[in-house]
């Protein structure tokens, strides 16, 4: 079939009989051009409509590297519109102790977990050659020369650009943590079932 | 050439991945649709990270040009 953009000159009575059905005027639908504008409008208002698929980072490992991995996905996501939250657990989860906290948890056990790897995201350790902080010095002295952002800016962009941090009430019991010890901003602290609904309602995991 | 009606300017020159972005989207967040942002950037990456951010976020890459090492890009807020 080809269409025409001269609606004089064919379809006129199949035109008229659709305007008679749908009680529109076919002059005014077809002087627009081939395609009527309420069409195209309706094809862009559809188009806005469609969200992105959720993101969803499980944030297990408290490793320099990864940490930073995953806030440079979590801000750049949130830039993009996607809507990201951040699971925080295990080891992931000391991550989000305020910087300024040295020793958490309620007893000798937890406590020393503290001592032997301070929380806070500016005293995260890489996992290979850390050499007793040589390894993240040098990371952090290469970030500034080359314009990289550090985890603790990134997760300031985060945090503005609406990424969603849910805490692992499971993690926070194991360590000893309090409410008080983490971050501003964490909201509700939540378990693994909450994380697999979302994954299961389609939602993309990322495992870090 | 045509004179744009530039709204802001987001300048991330020297800033490596993610920044570039970060920051442009901060700077179009509370922009009216339709005004315009421009950016500047060193990082090599952007040059093919802001058009797939625009055709992820739906804002439209109006321009984009190269001096030197400068990526320039102008971008029309959805």
């Amino acid at each position: 079939m080809t269409l025409t953009t001269d609606p004089a000159t064919s379809f006129d009575a199949i035109a008229e009989a659709i305007a008679d059905v749908e009680g529109i005027d076919p002059e005014a639908t077809a002087s627009e051009g081939s395609v009527p504008e309420a069409f195209v409008q309706a094809m862009a208002e559809e188009r806005d409509e469609v969200k992105p698929r959720e993101l969803v980072i499980i944030c297990y490992s408290g490793d320099l590297e990864k940490t930073w991995a995953s806030l440079i996905l979590a801000s750049t996501a949130a830039a993009s519109g996607v809507p990201t939250k951040m699971f925080l657990t295990f080891w992931g989860l000391q991550t989000f102790v305020k910087d300024e906290k040295r020793i958490t948890g309620r007893n000798w056990m937890q406590k020393m977990m503290a001592f032997m790897q301070r929380p806070g995201i500016s005293h995260r350790k890489l996992s290979k050659m850390n050499f007793l902080g040589m390894g993240p010095w040098m990371m952090g002295v290469l970030a500034k020369q080359y314009g990289v952002a550090k985890p603790k800016e990134l997760l300031e962009a985060a945090q503005a650009l609406g990424v969603e941090f849910m805490h692992c009430q499971m993690t926070m019991v194991m360590f000893g943590l309090k409410k008080d010890d983490m971050i501003d901003g964490l909201g509700e602290p939540v378990g693994a079932a909450t994380v697999i609904e979302l994954l299961s309602n389609g939602a993309a995991p990322l495992f870090i | 050439m045509e004179v744009l009606d530039i709204a802001t300017t987001v300048d991330a020159r020297g800033l490596s991945c993610p920044m570039p972005i970060v920051k442009t989207a901060q700077a179009v967040k509370p922009l009216a649709s339709g005004a315009l942002v421009e950016v500047r950037a060193t990082d090599p990456g952007s040059q093919k990270d802001f058009v797939a951010w625009c055709r992820q976020t739906g804002n439209e890459l109006v321009e984009q040009s190269v001096d030197g090492a400068v990526h320039r890009f102008v971008i029309r807020r959805k």
